[in-house]
């Protein structure tokens, strides 16, 4: 797969603070990355030096081959920014601020509105392109910076958490949107949602304190989980201890939980041994003993554990450190 | 260019898509108007031009024109659309001078509003209207120092109203450099090359003749480097910022 944005040893500092540490990390052509990372990880700095907005302290930034301090103007003509808050001229209308916006992307007069109408169609602005922005409803302004990230047709898109404020079918509608516009673009978004990975992300990177801290697919992300492969089932019956005891020392069953007993229904949470399938061992042993299972279900894993783990293991939590 | 053109479209339109554009506009006509005719004595002069007119524009300005000039960055950094400029393929330079430019326009076509002015000094005698279109030129050129200043300053900060004060003060400076007061104060001990040199800034030396209809190319070339070199800190300014 083709590079479009590279990233290498890249550091910001503001005064004291050391905001972004050695970041260096790809993003290929087809992919949508998502960056993951508490409040003031350093997510939306990496993002506004990607796009040009601030200078790194030190390190390097190509955009499609392009250095970003050495042809800016290059860099910002192929991608497509949402900033982070969203902001936008509030006493323009939607469709004023597109015309502007597509004519500083260099759109020629007859391609300008097509381009507009399309994009404005594809974002269901329809209804407020004559309104003044400051008057629109929060996800409709969320909506018009995503039309103007869109607006010329970028292979990059850099997208600072576009779905923060949305009620849940805008959060779908963007979502699917983004999948769509997948297949030929390098998508990078950033989000401290974690479902949002699971739905349109194919590469997550999480970061915390300025710090790259993991870069791999949402599976491998769930696959670090203590849930990952774990199977939780529900039998029609009340377990004695022996019967759980025995359950427990099953090949690769590393540990058992009873979550619930009520009603002479049990729900047991069994966790494999690392790297362990265990399903096919839990529901033959259930079929055994003559169990009936209501219920049977293989973790992927949980992200927001991982998440956890990862962003507060190695240097506590809370603000930048100090350098 | 087009890109300058764009941003300097978007802006004036911004200018006049806000009641701040109109109530400017009857301010600086109900000013001109008093300044014109109470304070410059228009009537009693008995002579036809304007000269009562242009008298009071330094004056005016001050105050008017870093109103003008406040929003250009201040806003965009207040708002976070600065973001959204600057990361669109335009140079730091074609915003700047897009910026400047629409604010410029803004007040041509406050001062082209003034002409009634001139309507009525032609209905009452003969002037010369070339003295008064070199009073209109040397207005305009002046009002452009003192938008370049405003602009310069705008940027550096994300309050309208710091800005606003700090280029009055700035400019106010400029205008009384010129003064008895200011010169006089050098005049004890400094040198009068510099004692020159400090006139030589002033808004008011290099107004004043292109007042009276003289257009000296100096005169030009003052202004022109002043607009100059306050937008080139304008950029020189933002570009720091981007450094954080």
């Amino acid at each position: 797969m083709e590079t479009a944005i590279e990233t290498k040893k890249l550091n910001k500092h503001f005064g004291p603070l050391h905001v972004v540490r050695d970041m260096s990390f790809k993003v290929a052509y087809g992919e949508v990355l998502g960056f993951l990372g508490p409040n003031g990880a350093g997510k939306s700095t990496t993002m506004k030096m990607i796009t040009g907005f601030l200078e790194p302290t030190s390190g390097t930034v190509t955009v499609c081959g392009h250095d970003v301090i050495d042809e800016p103007i290059q860099v910002k003509e192929r991608i497509g920014y949402l900033p982070e808050g969203v902001p936008l001229y509030g006493e323009m209308t939607p469709r004023a601020f597109l015309r502007f916006v597509a004519a500083v992307r260099n759109l020629k007069a007859q391609e300008k509105e097509r381009r507009i109408n399309d994009v404005v169609r594809k974002i269901r602005l329809e209804a407020v392109l004559d309104q003044r922005i400051e008057t629109l409803s929060k996800g409709y302004k969320r909506r018009v910076g995503l039309a103007q990230a869109l607006v010329h047709d970028p292979e990059i898109l850099v997208l600072d958490e576009p779905t923060d404020g949305l009620d849940p079918n805008q959060k779908h509608e963007v979502r699917t949107l983004i999948t769509e516009m997948a297949k030929d673009k390098a998508i990078v978004i950033s989000t401290h949602i974690l479902e949002e990975v699971d739905a349109v992300c194919t590469r997550a990177i999480i970061i915390a304190q300025g710090e790259l801290l993991f870069d791999g697919s949402p599976e491998d992300l769930a696959a670090q989980s203590h849930f990952h492969n774990a199977v939780s089932l529900t039998i029609m019956s009340t377990l004695s201890q022996k019967d759980k005891a025995k359950l427990a020392k099953l090949d690769g069953i590393a540990s058992l939980e009873e979550l619930t007993c009520v009603d002479g229904a049990t729900r047991l949470l069994i966790f494999p041994e690392k790297g362990q399938s265990i399903v096919s061992i839990v529901s033959d042993y259930v079929q055994s003993n003559g169990w009936l299972l209501s219920e049977l279900h293989v973790e992927s894993g949980r992200l927001d554990e991982v998440f956890r783990t990862i962003t507060t293991q190695s240097n506590g939590e809370g603000e930048s450190r100090l350098s | 260019m087009r890109n300058i053109f764009a941003i300097f479209k978007r802006e004036l339109i911004g200018y006049f898509s806000t009641p701040v554009a109109y109530v400017f506009i009857v301010i600086f006509l109900f000013l001109t108007g008093i300044f014109t005719f109470y304070l410059g004595t228009f009537y009693e002069r008995n002579q036809a031009d304007l000269e009562p007119f242009f008298r009071f524009h330094p004056w005016l300005y001050l105050f008017l024109m870093p109103a003008i000039a406040m929003r250009l960055w201040a806003e965009e950094r207040k708002t976070g659309t600065i973001e959204l400029l600057m990361t669109l393929p335009v140079t730091l330079p074609q915003a700047v001078i897009g910026k400047f430019l629409a604010a410029w326009t803004f007040t041509a076509v406050a001062l082209a509003l003034t002409f009634p002015m001139w309507i009525t000094v032609n209905y009452l005698g003969r002037p010369d209207n070339s003295v008064i279109l070199a009073g209109y030129l040397g207005s305009l050129l002046m009002a452009g120092g003192f938008l370049a200043i405003g602009s310069f300053i705008s940027a550096l900060t994300k309050s309208q109203v710091i800005a606003f004060i700090v280029t009055v003060v700035i400019c106010f400076c400029f205008i009384l450099s010129g003064f008895p007061l200011v010169l006089d104060f050098f005049r004890g001990w400094a040198p009068q090359a510099i004692v020159n040199v400090i006139s030589s800034f002033s808004f008011f030396t290099h107004f004043e003749s292109i007042k009276k209809g003289v257009i000296d190319i100096r005169d030009i070339i003052y202004f022109a480097t002043l607009i100059c070199f306050w937008l080139y800190a304008n950029i020189v300014a933002i570009d720091i910022k981007k450094a954080g």
